[in-house]
Protein backbone atom coordinates (compact mmCIF):
# COMPACT_ATOMS: atom_id res chain seq x y z
CA UNK A 1 0.00 0.00 0.00
CA UNK A 2 1.27 3.49 -0.88
CA UNK A 3 0.92 5.09 2.54
CA UNK A 4 3.16 8.03 1.58
CA UNK A 5 0.92 8.68 -1.43
CA UNK A 6 -2.27 8.70 0.64
CA UNK A 7 -0.63 10.96 3.21
CA UNK A 8 0.56 13.33 0.47
CA UNK A 9 -2.97 13.75 -0.94
CA UNK A 10 -4.49 14.04 2.53
CA UNK A 11 -1.99 16.64 3.71
CA UNK A 12 -2.27 18.57 0.46
CA UNK A 13 -6.05 18.77 0.78
CA UNK A 14 -5.92 19.69 4.44
CA UNK A 15 -3.36 22.40 3.68
CA UNK A 16 -5.80 23.88 1.17
CA UNK A 17 -8.31 24.26 4.00
CA UNK A 18 -5.67 26.10 5.98
CA UNK A 19 -5.23 28.54 3.10
CA UNK A 20 -8.98 29.12 2.82
CA UNK A 21 -9.88 29.22 6.50
CA UNK A 22 -12.53 31.94 6.07
CA UNK A 23 -14.36 30.00 3.42
CA UNK A 24 -13.83 26.53 4.87
CA UNK A 25 -14.53 27.05 8.56
CA UNK A 26 -15.69 30.55 9.39
CA UNK A 27 -18.37 30.75 6.72
CA UNK A 28 -20.36 27.66 7.86
CA UNK A 29 -20.08 28.79 11.48
CA UNK A 30 -21.48 32.23 10.63
CA UNK A 31 -24.33 30.84 8.54
CA UNK A 32 -25.24 28.30 11.25
CA UNK A 33 -25.26 31.05 13.85
CA UNK A 34 -27.66 32.96 11.64
CA UNK A 35 -29.92 29.89 11.44
CA UNK A 36 -29.98 29.80 15.25
CA UNK A 37 -30.88 33.46 15.41
CA UNK A 38 -33.61 33.20 12.76
CA UNK A 39 -35.06 29.75 13.45
CA UNK A 40 -34.08 29.19 17.09
CA UNK A 41 -34.94 32.61 18.46
CA UNK A 42 -37.52 34.12 16.11
CA UNK A 43 -39.50 31.00 15.18
CA UNK A 44 -38.54 29.07 18.34
CA UNK A 45 -40.30 31.68 20.45
CA UNK A 46 -43.57 30.60 18.78
CA UNK A 47 -42.87 26.83 18.78
CA UNK A 48 -41.99 26.18 22.38
CA UNK A 49 -41.09 22.48 22.14
CA UNK A 50 -41.37 19.37 19.97
CA UNK A 51 -41.96 16.15 21.88
CA UNK A 52 -40.47 17.69 25.00
CA UNK A 53 -37.36 19.16 23.34
CA UNK A 54 -37.05 22.92 22.96
CA UNK A 55 -37.27 24.01 19.33
CA UNK A 56 -33.81 25.63 19.42
CA UNK A 57 -32.29 22.34 20.66
CA UNK A 58 -34.45 20.30 18.25
CA UNK A 59 -32.94 21.95 15.16
CA UNK A 60 -29.30 21.41 16.24
CA UNK A 61 -28.90 17.91 14.69
CA UNK A 62 -30.57 19.13 11.49
CA UNK A 63 -28.28 22.14 11.26
CA UNK A 64 -25.19 20.04 11.89
CA UNK A 65 -26.38 17.54 9.27
CA UNK A 66 -27.00 20.38 6.79
CA UNK A 67 -23.42 21.55 7.23
CA UNK A 68 -22.00 18.04 7.13
CA UNK A 69 -23.71 17.28 3.83
CA UNK A 70 -22.78 20.59 2.21
CA UNK A 71 -19.19 20.50 3.46
CA UNK A 72 -18.62 16.85 2.55
CA UNK A 73 -19.96 17.31 -0.98
CA UNK A 74 -18.26 20.62 -1.69
CA UNK A 75 -14.88 19.65 -0.18
CA UNK A 76 -14.66 16.33 -2.01
CA UNK A 77 -16.03 17.61 -5.32
CA UNK A 78 -13.67 20.60 -5.37
CA UNK A 79 -10.76 18.44 -4.20
CA UNK A 80 -10.86 16.22 -7.28
CA UNK A 81 -12.30 18.77 -9.73
CA UNK A 82 -9.55 21.36 -9.24
CA UNK A 83 -6.64 19.09 -10.30
CA UNK A 84 -8.76 18.05 -13.27
CA UNK A 85 -9.38 21.69 -14.12
CA UNK A 86 -5.74 22.84 -13.88
CA UNK A 87 -4.39 19.61 -15.34
CA UNK A 88 -2.35 18.44 -12.35
CA UNK A 89 -4.41 15.25 -12.22
CA UNK A 90 -1.83 13.74 -14.60
CA UNK A 91 0.47 13.35 -11.62
CA UNK A 92 -2.08 11.34 -9.64
CA UNK A 93 -2.74 9.11 -12.66
CA UNK A 94 0.94 8.48 -13.27
CA UNK A 95 1.71 7.82 -9.59
CA UNK A 96 1.80 4.30 -8.13
CA UNK A 97 -1.56 4.80 -6.39
CA UNK A 98 -4.50 2.40 -6.49
CA UNK A 99 -8.03 3.71 -6.81
CA UNK A 100 -8.67 2.90 -3.18
CA UNK A 101 -5.61 4.89 -2.13
CA UNK A 102 -6.64 7.91 -4.22
CA UNK A 103 -10.14 7.82 -2.73
CA UNK A 104 -8.80 7.38 0.78
CA UNK A 105 -6.67 10.50 0.37
CA UNK A 106 -9.30 12.76 -1.16
CA UNK A 107 -12.39 11.45 0.65
CA UNK A 108 -10.52 11.12 3.94
CA UNK A 109 -9.52 14.78 3.81
CA UNK A 110 -12.99 15.94 2.75
CA UNK A 111 -14.66 13.92 5.52
CA UNK A 112 -12.15 15.18 8.11
CA UNK A 113 -12.85 18.79 7.18
CA UNK A 114 -16.61 18.21 7.29
CA UNK A 115 -16.37 16.57 10.72
CA UNK A 116 -14.25 19.43 12.05
CA UNK A 117 -16.81 21.93 10.79
CA UNK A 118 -19.64 19.82 12.26
CA UNK A 119 -17.95 19.75 15.65
CA UNK A 120 -17.31 23.50 15.53
CA UNK A 121 -21.01 24.03 14.80
CA UNK A 122 -21.94 21.81 17.73
CA UNK A 123 -19.68 23.95 19.89
CA UNK A 124 -21.20 27.13 18.49
CA UNK A 125 -24.72 25.80 19.19
CA UNK A 126 -23.76 25.47 22.83
CA UNK A 127 -23.44 29.25 22.95
CA UNK A 128 -27.10 29.59 21.98
CA UNK A 129 -28.86 26.68 23.62
CA UNK A 130 -28.15 23.85 26.09
CA UNK A 131 -28.46 20.34 24.63
CA UNK A 132 -27.43 16.82 25.49
CA UNK A 133 -26.25 13.82 23.46
CA UNK A 134 -28.07 10.70 24.66
CA UNK A 135 -26.16 8.21 22.49
CA UNK A 136 -22.67 9.64 21.76
CA UNK A 137 -21.39 6.48 20.05
CA UNK A 138 -24.33 6.44 17.64
CA UNK A 139 -23.87 10.16 17.07
CA UNK A 140 -20.22 9.59 16.08
CA UNK A 141 -21.28 6.64 13.90
CA UNK A 142 -23.79 8.80 11.99
CA UNK A 143 -21.30 11.66 11.81
CA UNK A 144 -18.64 9.46 10.24
CA UNK A 145 -20.95 7.43 7.97
CA UNK A 146 -22.67 10.55 6.66
CA UNK A 147 -19.47 12.48 5.98
CA UNK A 148 -17.79 9.53 4.27
CA UNK A 149 -20.89 8.77 2.19
CA UNK A 150 -21.42 12.34 1.07
CA UNK A 151 -17.71 12.89 0.51
CA UNK A 152 -17.84 9.91 -1.87
CA UNK A 153 -20.90 11.48 -3.47
CA UNK A 154 -19.00 14.76 -3.79
CA UNK A 155 -16.06 12.91 -5.32
CA UNK A 156 -18.39 11.53 -8.01
CA UNK A 157 -19.77 15.03 -8.66
CA UNK A 158 -16.23 16.39 -8.95
CA UNK A 159 -15.39 13.77 -11.57
CA UNK A 160 -18.68 14.30 -13.42
CA UNK A 161 -18.43 18.11 -13.47
CA UNK A 162 -16.70 19.69 -16.43
CA UNK A 163 -17.25 23.27 -15.31
CA UNK A 164 -17.63 25.19 -12.06
CA UNK A 165 -21.37 25.63 -12.57
CA UNK A 166 -21.98 21.89 -12.49
CA UNK A 167 -19.87 21.72 -9.37
CA UNK A 168 -22.32 24.07 -7.64
CA UNK A 169 -25.55 22.72 -9.13
CA UNK A 170 -25.85 19.50 -7.11
CA UNK A 171 -25.15 21.00 -3.66
CA UNK A 172 -27.42 23.98 -4.28
CA UNK A 173 -30.22 22.39 -6.31
CA UNK A 174 -30.36 18.93 -4.75
CA UNK A 175 -28.60 18.69 -1.38
CA UNK A 176 -29.93 21.95 0.10
CA UNK A 177 -33.62 21.35 -0.82
CA UNK A 178 -33.46 17.73 0.32
CA UNK A 179 -31.96 18.80 3.65
CA UNK A 180 -34.45 21.62 4.20
CA UNK A 181 -37.33 19.29 3.31
CA UNK A 182 -35.82 16.37 5.21
CA UNK A 183 -36.82 17.49 8.68
CA UNK A 184 -33.92 19.76 9.60
CA UNK A 185 -36.21 22.34 11.10
CA UNK A 186 -39.32 20.28 11.87
CA UNK A 187 -40.51 16.81 12.65
CA UNK A 188 -42.06 15.17 9.60
CA UNK A 189 -44.96 14.19 11.89
CA UNK A 190 -45.93 17.87 11.76
CA UNK A 191 -46.72 17.44 8.03
CA UNK A 192 -50.09 16.31 6.58
CA UNK A 193 -50.24 12.49 6.16
CA UNK A 194 -49.75 12.61 2.37
CA UNK A 195 -46.58 14.72 2.61
CA UNK A 196 -45.29 12.52 5.42
CA UNK A 197 -45.36 9.59 2.96
CA UNK A 198 -43.76 11.65 0.16
CA UNK A 199 -41.01 12.80 2.52
CA UNK A 200 -40.01 9.19 3.16
CA UNK A 201 -38.60 9.11 -0.40
CA UNK A 202 -36.09 11.77 0.67
CA UNK A 203 -32.91 9.93 1.77
CA UNK A 204 -31.83 12.85 3.95
CA UNK A 205 -34.83 12.22 6.23
CA UNK A 206 -33.20 9.02 7.45
CA UNK A 207 -29.86 10.73 8.13
CA UNK A 208 -31.39 13.60 10.11
CA UNK A 209 -33.80 11.31 11.93
CA UNK A 210 -31.06 8.92 12.99
CA UNK A 211 -28.72 11.75 13.96
CA UNK A 212 -31.45 13.45 16.03
CA UNK A 213 -32.21 10.16 17.75
CA UNK A 214 -28.59 9.99 18.91
CA UNK A 215 -29.13 13.38 20.62
CA UNK A 216 -32.60 13.16 22.15
CA UNK A 217 -33.92 9.65 21.51
CA UNK A 218 -36.47 11.24 19.14
CA UNK A 219 -36.83 9.89 15.60
CA UNK A 220 -39.15 10.37 12.62
CA UNK A 221 -38.25 6.87 11.42
CA UNK A 222 -36.84 3.88 13.25
CA UNK A 223 -33.12 4.37 13.94
CA UNK A 224 -32.34 0.90 12.55
CA UNK A 225 -33.91 1.91 9.24
CA UNK A 226 -31.84 5.11 9.31
CA UNK A 227 -28.62 3.10 9.73
CA UNK A 228 -29.60 0.73 6.91
CA UNK A 229 -30.57 3.64 4.61
CA UNK A 230 -27.23 5.35 5.27
CA UNK A 231 -25.35 2.12 4.57
CA UNK A 232 -27.30 1.62 1.33
CA UNK A 233 -26.38 5.12 0.17
CA UNK A 234 -22.78 4.49 1.17
CA UNK A 235 -22.77 1.26 -0.85
CA UNK A 236 -24.26 3.06 -3.88
CA UNK A 237 -21.59 5.75 -3.72
CA UNK A 238 -18.84 3.15 -3.36
CA UNK A 239 -20.23 1.29 -6.38
CA UNK A 240 -20.30 4.55 -8.36
CA UNK A 241 -16.69 5.38 -7.52
CA UNK A 242 -15.59 1.81 -8.26
CA UNK A 243 -17.26 1.99 -11.68
CA UNK A 244 -15.66 5.35 -12.46
CA UNK A 245 -12.18 4.07 -11.71
CA UNK A 246 -12.75 0.78 -13.50
CA UNK A 247 -13.86 2.51 -16.69
CA UNK A 248 -11.79 5.69 -16.35
CA UNK A 249 -15.00 7.68 -17.00
CA UNK A 250 -14.14 11.39 -17.28
CA UNK A 251 -10.72 10.63 -15.84
CA UNK A 252 -8.73 8.78 -18.48
CA UNK A 253 -8.80 8.72 -22.26
CA UNK B 1 26.90 -12.16 -36.54
CA UNK B 2 27.29 -8.51 -35.68
CA UNK B 3 23.60 -7.72 -36.20
CA UNK B 4 22.55 -10.73 -34.05
CA UNK B 5 24.61 -9.59 -31.10
CA UNK B 6 23.39 -6.04 -31.52
CA UNK B 7 19.79 -7.23 -31.48
CA UNK B 8 20.45 -9.38 -28.40
CA UNK B 9 22.12 -6.46 -26.61
CA UNK B 10 19.20 -4.23 -27.43
CA UNK B 11 16.71 -6.73 -25.99
CA UNK B 12 18.60 -7.62 -22.83
CA UNK B 13 19.38 -3.99 -22.15
CA UNK B 14 15.89 -2.75 -22.87
CA UNK B 15 14.41 -0.54 -20.19
CA UNK B 16 11.23 0.08 -22.18
CA UNK B 17 9.81 -2.47 -24.56
CA UNK B 18 6.69 -1.70 -26.59
CA UNK B 19 5.14 -4.43 -28.74
CA UNK B 20 2.24 -4.05 -31.15
CA UNK B 21 0.77 -1.08 -29.33
CA UNK B 22 -2.48 0.27 -30.75
CA UNK B 23 -4.62 3.08 -29.43
CA UNK B 24 -7.95 4.27 -30.78
CA UNK B 25 -9.75 7.06 -28.94
CA UNK B 26 -13.48 7.08 -28.29
CA UNK B 27 -14.22 9.28 -31.29
CA UNK B 28 -12.60 6.67 -33.57
CA UNK B 29 -9.28 8.47 -34.06
CA UNK B 30 -6.48 5.91 -34.22
CA UNK B 31 -3.55 7.56 -32.49
CA UNK B 32 -1.14 4.61 -32.51
CA UNK B 33 -0.85 1.79 -35.04
CA UNK B 34 1.15 -1.26 -34.02
CA UNK B 35 4.07 0.49 -32.36
CA UNK B 36 7.15 -1.66 -31.71
CA UNK B 37 9.87 0.16 -29.83
CA UNK B 38 12.78 -0.65 -27.56
CA UNK B 39 14.48 2.01 -25.48
CA UNK B 40 17.86 1.01 -24.10
CA UNK B 41 18.95 1.53 -20.56
CA UNK B 42 20.90 4.71 -19.98
CA UNK B 43 20.39 6.24 -23.40
CA UNK B 44 18.87 9.52 -24.51
CA UNK B 45 16.15 8.61 -26.97
CA UNK B 46 14.54 11.35 -29.04
CA UNK B 47 11.02 10.71 -30.26
CA UNK B 48 10.30 13.04 -33.15
CA UNK B 49 7.14 13.65 -35.05
CA UNK B 50 4.82 16.40 -36.24
CA UNK B 51 1.89 17.60 -34.12
CA UNK B 52 -0.72 14.90 -33.65
CA UNK B 53 1.67 12.13 -34.69
CA UNK B 54 1.08 10.14 -31.49
CA UNK B 55 4.11 11.08 -29.39
CA UNK B 56 2.19 12.26 -26.35
CA UNK B 57 -0.27 9.34 -26.58
CA UNK B 58 2.62 6.89 -26.57
CA UNK B 59 4.25 8.58 -23.58
CA UNK B 60 0.93 8.87 -21.75
CA UNK B 61 0.25 5.15 -22.15
CA UNK B 62 3.67 4.17 -20.84
CA UNK B 63 3.20 6.51 -17.86
CA UNK B 64 -0.31 5.21 -17.06
CA UNK B 65 -2.23 8.38 -17.92
CA UNK B 66 -4.00 6.96 -20.98
CA UNK B 67 -5.38 3.44 -21.20
CA UNK B 68 -3.68 1.36 -23.90
CA UNK B 69 -5.63 -0.37 -26.67
CA UNK B 70 -3.99 -3.64 -27.66
CA UNK B 71 -0.33 -4.57 -27.37
CA UNK B 72 2.10 -4.75 -24.48
CA UNK B 73 4.44 -2.34 -22.76
CA UNK B 74 7.08 -3.32 -20.24
CA UNK B 75 9.26 -1.00 -18.19
CA UNK B 76 12.38 -2.56 -16.72
CA UNK B 77 10.82 -5.96 -17.42
CA UNK B 78 7.53 -5.15 -15.66
CA UNK B 79 4.23 -5.03 -17.53
CA UNK B 80 2.57 -1.60 -17.20
CA UNK B 81 -0.85 -3.19 -16.61
CA UNK B 82 0.04 -6.16 -14.38
CA UNK B 83 2.87 -4.48 -12.45
CA UNK B 84 1.60 -0.91 -12.71
CA UNK B 85 2.76 0.05 -9.25
CA UNK B 86 6.33 -1.03 -9.97
CA UNK B 87 6.55 0.60 -13.40
CA UNK B 88 5.09 3.90 -12.25
CA UNK B 89 7.60 4.08 -9.41
CA UNK B 90 10.40 3.85 -11.97
CA UNK B 91 9.08 6.57 -14.28
CA UNK B 92 9.14 10.34 -14.02
CA UNK B 93 7.21 12.56 -16.42
CA UNK B 94 7.55 16.19 -17.41
CA UNK B 95 4.43 16.87 -19.46
CA UNK B 96 4.29 19.22 -22.39
CA UNK B 97 1.98 21.77 -20.78
CA UNK B 98 2.76 23.68 -17.61
CA UNK B 99 0.38 22.06 -15.17
CA UNK B 100 1.06 23.25 -11.65
CA UNK B 101 -0.71 24.03 -8.40
CA UNK B 102 -0.55 27.77 -8.75
CA UNK B 103 -1.23 28.54 -5.07
CA UNK B 104 1.27 26.02 -3.69
CA UNK B 105 4.89 26.79 -2.86
CA UNK B 106 7.74 25.22 -4.79
CA UNK B 107 8.94 23.29 -1.74
CA UNK B 108 5.50 21.90 -0.86
CA UNK B 109 4.67 20.85 -4.41
CA UNK B 110 7.95 18.97 -4.77
CA UNK B 111 7.45 17.24 -1.42
CA UNK B 112 3.89 16.38 -2.49
CA UNK B 113 5.16 14.76 -5.70
CA UNK B 114 7.72 12.68 -3.83
CA UNK B 115 5.08 11.43 -1.42
CA UNK B 116 2.64 10.69 -4.23
CA UNK B 117 5.17 8.30 -5.74
CA UNK B 118 5.48 6.42 -2.48
CA UNK B 119 8.82 7.76 -1.31
CA UNK B 120 9.52 8.74 2.30
CA UNK B 121 10.41 12.42 2.81
CA UNK B 122 14.03 13.22 2.05
CA UNK B 123 14.55 16.92 2.49
CA UNK B 124 18.30 16.71 1.84
CA UNK B 125 17.71 15.17 -1.59
CA UNK B 126 15.00 17.68 -2.46
CA UNK B 127 17.20 20.56 -1.34
CA UNK B 128 19.98 19.36 -3.63
CA UNK B 129 17.48 18.87 -6.47
CA UNK B 130 16.16 22.42 -6.12
CA UNK B 131 19.72 23.76 -5.96
CA UNK B 132 20.65 21.85 -9.13
CA UNK B 133 17.69 23.41 -10.87
CA UNK B 134 18.41 26.89 -9.48
CA UNK B 135 15.12 26.82 -7.59
CA UNK B 136 16.40 26.82 -4.03
CA UNK B 137 16.00 30.59 -3.67
CA UNK B 138 12.41 30.26 -4.82
CA UNK B 139 11.47 27.36 -2.54
CA UNK B 140 8.99 29.42 -0.51
CA UNK B 141 7.54 31.26 -3.50
CA UNK B 142 4.10 30.38 -4.74
CA UNK B 143 4.26 28.83 -8.20
CA UNK B 144 1.84 31.50 -9.37
CA UNK B 145 4.57 34.09 -8.91
CA UNK B 146 7.19 32.29 -11.02
CA UNK B 147 8.13 32.97 -14.63
CA UNK B 148 7.35 30.41 -17.33
CA UNK B 149 10.93 29.16 -17.34
CA UNK B 150 10.92 28.74 -13.56
CA UNK B 151 7.64 26.86 -13.73
CA UNK B 152 9.22 24.53 -16.27
CA UNK B 153 12.04 23.88 -13.80
CA UNK B 154 9.45 23.13 -11.11
CA UNK B 155 7.86 20.57 -13.41
CA UNK B 156 11.25 18.91 -13.83
CA UNK B 157 11.88 19.00 -10.08
CA UNK B 158 8.50 17.33 -9.47
CA UNK B 159 9.29 14.62 -12.02
CA UNK B 160 12.68 13.96 -10.43
CA UNK B 161 11.49 14.21 -6.82
CA UNK B 162 11.06 10.43 -6.50
CA UNK B 163 14.41 9.61 -8.13
CA UNK B 164 13.08 7.82 -11.24
CA UNK B 165 15.25 5.58 -13.44
CA UNK B 166 13.36 6.60 -16.57
CA UNK B 167 12.50 10.20 -17.34
CA UNK B 168 10.08 11.35 -20.02
CA UNK B 169 10.50 14.91 -21.19
CA UNK B 170 7.63 15.93 -23.44
CA UNK B 171 8.69 19.11 -25.23
CA UNK B 172 10.72 20.30 -22.24
CA UNK B 173 12.18 23.37 -23.91
CA UNK B 174 9.01 24.72 -25.52
CA UNK B 175 8.80 28.44 -24.76
CA UNK B 176 12.02 28.40 -22.77
CA UNK B 177 14.76 31.00 -23.25
CA UNK B 178 18.19 30.09 -24.58
CA UNK B 179 19.98 30.17 -21.23
CA UNK B 180 17.46 27.95 -19.50
CA UNK B 181 17.47 25.59 -22.46
CA UNK B 182 21.22 25.25 -22.18
CA UNK B 183 20.92 24.63 -18.42
CA UNK B 184 18.27 22.00 -19.02
CA UNK B 185 20.33 20.08 -21.50
CA UNK B 186 23.31 20.21 -19.17
CA UNK B 187 21.07 18.73 -16.49
CA UNK B 188 19.81 16.05 -18.89
CA UNK B 189 23.40 15.07 -19.64
CA UNK B 190 24.16 14.87 -15.91
CA UNK B 191 21.09 12.68 -15.39
CA UNK B 192 22.16 10.36 -18.18
CA UNK B 193 25.61 10.12 -16.63
CA UNK B 194 23.96 9.09 -13.36
CA UNK B 195 22.24 6.22 -15.19
CA UNK B 196 18.80 7.70 -15.89
CA UNK B 197 17.27 6.75 -19.23
CA UNK B 198 15.78 9.78 -20.96
CA UNK B 199 13.08 9.81 -23.58
CA UNK B 200 12.39 13.21 -25.01
CA UNK B 201 10.20 14.76 -27.62
CA UNK B 202 11.13 18.08 -29.08
CA UNK B 203 10.28 20.35 -31.96
CA UNK B 204 13.80 21.72 -31.90
CA UNK B 205 15.35 18.96 -33.93
CA UNK B 206 18.81 20.43 -33.67
CA UNK B 207 18.50 19.64 -29.95
CA UNK B 208 17.80 16.00 -30.72
CA UNK B 209 20.72 16.02 -33.12
CA UNK B 210 22.91 17.43 -30.39
CA UNK B 211 21.65 15.32 -27.47
CA UNK B 212 20.18 12.02 -28.56
CA UNK B 213 21.91 8.67 -28.85
CA UNK B 214 19.05 7.26 -30.89
CA UNK B 215 16.15 8.74 -32.75
CA UNK B 216 12.65 7.46 -33.48
CA UNK B 217 10.37 9.19 -35.96
CA UNK B 218 6.64 8.76 -35.55
CA UNK B 219 4.05 9.98 -38.04
CA UNK B 220 0.30 9.40 -38.16
CA UNK B 221 0.56 6.86 -35.34
CA UNK B 222 3.25 4.75 -36.99
CA UNK B 223 6.89 4.52 -36.07
CA UNK B 224 8.64 5.18 -39.38
CA UNK B 225 12.19 4.68 -38.24
CA UNK B 226 14.21 3.96 -35.12
CA UNK B 227 17.92 4.30 -35.58
CA UNK B 228 21.15 5.27 -33.97
CA UNK B 229 21.37 9.01 -34.62
CA UNK B 230 24.75 8.94 -36.35
CA UNK B 231 23.79 5.91 -38.43
CA UNK B 232 20.49 7.56 -39.37
CA UNK B 233 22.21 10.68 -40.53
CA UNK B 234 24.74 8.68 -42.51
CA UNK B 235 22.11 6.39 -43.96
CA UNK B 236 19.43 8.90 -44.87
CA UNK B 237 21.35 12.12 -44.99
CA UNK B 238 22.61 13.26 -48.37
CA UNK B 239 25.95 14.94 -48.62
CA UNK B 240 26.77 17.81 -50.92
CA UNK B 241 30.04 18.79 -52.55
CA UNK B 242 30.32 22.48 -53.45
CA UNK B 243 32.91 23.72 -55.88
CA UNK B 244 33.69 27.41 -56.34
CA UNK B 245 34.71 27.93 -59.93
CA UNK B 246 37.58 30.06 -61.28
CA UNK B 247 35.43 31.36 -64.08
CA UNK B 248 31.63 31.71 -63.98
CA UNK B 249 29.73 29.72 -66.58
CA UNK B 250 26.28 30.19 -68.12
CA UNK B 251 25.21 26.56 -67.89
CA UNK B 252 26.48 23.10 -67.01
CA UNK B 253 28.22 21.49 -70.03
CA UNK B 254 26.40 18.54 -71.62
CA UNK B 255 29.24 16.18 -70.76
CA UNK B 256 28.42 16.69 -67.05
CA UNK B 257 24.61 16.44 -67.12
CA UNK B 258 24.61 12.88 -65.71
CA UNK B 259 25.95 14.21 -62.41
CA UNK B 260 22.80 16.26 -61.76
CA UNK B 261 24.84 19.33 -60.90
CA UNK B 262 23.21 22.52 -59.69
CA UNK B 263 24.65 25.83 -60.80
CA UNK B 264 24.04 28.84 -58.58
CA UNK B 265 22.59 32.16 -59.81
CA UNK B 266 25.95 33.81 -60.38
CA UNK B 267 27.22 30.75 -62.25
CA UNK B 268 30.35 30.56 -60.09
CA UNK B 269 29.43 27.61 -57.83
CA UNK B 270 28.25 24.10 -58.62
CA UNK B 271 26.74 21.67 -56.13
CA UNK B 272 26.94 17.91 -56.43
CA UNK B 273 24.73 15.73 -54.17
CA UNK B 274 25.87 12.19 -53.43
CA UNK B 275 24.95 9.26 -51.24
CA UNK B 276 27.55 8.45 -48.60
CA UNK B 277 26.26 4.88 -48.31
CA UNK B 278 26.71 3.94 -51.94
CA UNK B 279 29.81 2.05 -53.04
CA UNK B 280 30.97 4.85 -55.32
CA UNK B 281 30.25 8.46 -54.52
CA UNK B 282 31.17 9.58 -58.01
CA UNK B 283 33.43 12.36 -56.73
CA UNK B 284 36.59 11.08 -58.39
CA UNK B 285 34.85 10.74 -61.76
CA UNK B 286 33.29 14.18 -61.42
CA UNK B 287 36.61 15.86 -60.70
CA UNK B 288 38.19 14.04 -63.62
CA UNK B 289 35.37 15.06 -65.99
CA UNK B 290 35.51 18.66 -64.76
CA UNK B 291 39.21 18.76 -65.60
CA UNK B 292 38.50 17.19 -69.00
CA UNK B 293 35.89 19.89 -69.66
CA UNK B 294 38.42 22.57 -68.72
CA UNK B 295 36.52 23.73 -65.68
CA UNK B 296 38.80 24.76 -62.84
CA UNK B 297 37.82 25.45 -59.24
CA UNK B 298 39.45 27.51 -56.53
CA UNK B 299 37.82 26.02 -53.44
CA UNK B 300 35.63 23.11 -52.36
CA UNK B 301 33.56 22.20 -49.32
CA UNK B 302 31.16 19.46 -48.26
CA UNK B 303 27.92 19.72 -46.27
CA UNK B 304 25.75 17.00 -44.75
CA UNK B 305 21.97 17.08 -44.32
CA UNK B 306 20.88 17.99 -40.81
CA UNK B 307 18.62 15.74 -38.79
CA UNK B 308 15.90 18.29 -39.40
CA UNK B 309 16.19 17.92 -43.16
CA UNK B 310 16.08 14.13 -42.79
CA UNK B 311 13.08 14.40 -40.48
CA UNK B 312 11.17 16.65 -42.89
CA UNK B 313 11.91 14.24 -45.72
CA UNK B 314 10.76 11.22 -43.71
CA UNK B 315 7.55 12.86 -42.59
CA UNK B 316 6.79 14.10 -46.11
CA UNK B 317 7.15 10.59 -47.50
CA UNK B 318 4.88 9.39 -44.68
CA UNK B 319 4.15 5.85 -43.47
Amino acid sequence: MNIHGIRAIYKFEMARTGRTLMQSVLSPVVSTSLYFVVFGSAIGSRITSIEGVSYAAFIIPGLVMLSLLMQSVSNASFGIYFPKFVGTIYEVHSAPLSYLEIITGYVGAAATKAIVVGLIILGTARLFVPYSIAHPAVMVLFLVMTTVTFSLFGFIIGIWADNFEKLQVVPLMIITPLTFLGGSFYSIHMLPPFWQKVTLFNPVVYLISGFRWSFYGLADVNVGISVVATLVFLALCLAGVWWIFRTGWRLKA
Amino acid sequence: MHSDSTARDATTDAVIDVRGLDKTYEGGFQALKGIDLTVRRGEIFALLGPNGAGKTTLISIICGIVNPGSGTVTVDGHDIIRDWRKTRTIIGLVPQELKTDAFETVWNTVRFSRGLFGKAPDDAYLEQLLKDLSLWDKRDAKILMLSGGMKRRVMIAKALSHQPNVLFLDEPTAGVDVELRRDMWAMVRRLRESGVTIILTTHYIEEAEDMADRVGVINKGELIVVEDKTALMQKLGKKQLRLQLHEPMASVPESLTDYGLELNGKGDEITYSYDTQSERTGITALLRDLAAAGIGFKDLSTRQDTLEQIFVELVREGP
